[in-house]
């Protein structure tokens, strides 16, 4: 009786990891998904946190994804060990804070231990060639396959025919023929193989579903990483540069002002970890102080959030500031106008 | 049977997804395992990936602002 043979599919939540992992059923392999946690998923937190985005229908893509081919996920945190990734990139940056290359290469090696470990035979990942300007050229999925340790069980279905032919095509576990020879950024071959599947409700293509992909996270990451004199962070960093307007008014601390409710209410999480103000003659925002202030600061940090106040064309607005001692005082204080906010604050 | 509880609370999905995932991991069939969630987003993600996974939803409420969903365990896990 011939062995099932079995592959685990990367699955982001998009289109390309579904049709990947369906094609490759199709060709009768035993597919599970594997999707990995590295903090910087742009679906779901915002979505959790802002309260305009909370009446949108909610669900995460990835399970969306198994659920509809029928397989398992296996989610994995990936957290701590992403940061070593996200440091030290061996292949550089894209555009932003973006480390592609060495992200991919993590989690093919990644993958590629877990087979092992639970006996499974293959790698399917929905990458095509040319489609992505660091991680998904030509020349750089065999780095991926290299130095992921996969090697030639790393299988991508959607441009199998355009890469050397992998292990279960040489063993005869898969057809070549079945596979497919999409090249290039367009999505048209994708949405017509979607539509043969039957498929028409997946997750749009948005150019990555990474924060790291971002312009303004990645500057608020690389000020944050400045002001601390190093590359470090914890999730709760993360998380609050996902939210909030950031203003550096002084190198050794930042303000982060909500925008709107749902922000406020997550913020309110952080009260022990920070000096938080909210102002209280006037509805406003919450804020919270990253670093170490004096008195000064924080009038100056509560003359900043009076002005994103109901209060910020008043004379005085009242403002509460709690201490990470657990002590509280009221300010009154005169709003910034907005000539006195430097846009250098704004990060 | 046994019951366990996972507390979530704070955590954005997929942690609170994951927390469950790894608690159920040698569970024998017919345990339980109660999460305790803070992100709304827990009421879909957790039964969506109890469904993939073999495991059943018991039991989905809202109590005080948390969000409570409790999974028995299926036959493979």
């Amino acid at each position: 009786m011939t062995k099932q043979r079995k592959a685990v599919a990367l699955i982001s939540g998009g289109l390309d990891s579904l049709l990947a992992a369906r094609v490759i059923q199709e060709q009768g392999i035993h597919v599970e998904g594997i999707n990995f946690f590295t903090g910087f998923c742009v679906e779901g937190h915002t979505h959790a946190i802002r309260k305009k985005d909370r009446a949108r229908p909610k669900r995460n893509n990835a399970l969306w994804v198994a659920e509809q081919l029928g397989i398992k996920l296996h989610i994995v945190d990936i957290v701590e060990e992403y940061k070593e990734v996200l440091f030290n990139p061996k292949h550089g940056y894209g555009a932003n804070l973006n480390p592609c290359l060495d992200c991919k290469i993590f989690m093919v090696r990644k993958a590629h231990e877990w087979i092992r470990d639970n006996d499974f035979d293959f790698i399917i990942t929905g990458e095509v060639v040319g489609q992505r300007p660091m991680s998904q050229r030509k020349d750089t999925m065999p780095v991926v396959a290299r130095d992921s340790g996969a090697e030639d069980r790393l299988v991508r279905p959607l441009s199998g025919q355009n890469l050397p032919p992998t292990l279960p095509e040489r063993e005869g576990w898969i057809q070549r023929d079945r596979l497919y020879g999409f090249n290039g950024r367009s999505r048209k071959p994708q949405m017509a193989l979607a539509r043969q599947f039957g498929l028409e409700d997946y997750a749009q293509p948005a150019g990555g579903c990474c924060f790291l992909t971002d312009a303004q996270y990645s500057v608020k990451l690389a000020d944050l990483w400045q002001a601390r004199g190093e590359k470090q962070y914890e999730m709760d960093d993360i998380m609050l540069l996902k939210v909030g307007r950031h203003l550096r008014p002084r190198p050794h601390f930042k303000v982060i002002i909500s925008r709107e409710e749902g922000e406020g209410n997550f913020m309110q999480g952080y009260r022990k970890q920070y000096v938080n103000l909210a102002t209280k003659s006037h509805a406003g925002p919450v804020a919270l102080i990253d670093g170490e202030v004096d008195d000064q600061d924080i009038v100056l940090a509560a003359r900043l959030v009076a002005r994103y106040s109901q209060g910020k064309t008043a004379d005085q607005v009242e403002v509460e500031v709690k201490r990470l001692d657990g002590s509280s005082e009221r300010l009154t204080v005169a709003p910034l106008s907005p000539g006195e906010i430097p846009q250098e604050w704004y990060l | 049977m046994t019951r366990l509880v996972v507390d979530a609370r704070r955590l954005l999905c997929p942690m609170p997804v994951i927390r469950v995932q790894d608690r159920v991991k040698g569970l024998p069939p017919g345990s339980q395992v109660e999460a305790i969630c803070t992100d709304p987003g827990a009421l879909n993600d957790i039964p969506a990936w109890a469904r993939i996974s073999g495991h059943k939803v018991m039991e989905t409420r809202t109590e005080d602002g948390e969000y409570i969903i409790v999974v028995e365990v299926g036959p493979e896990s």
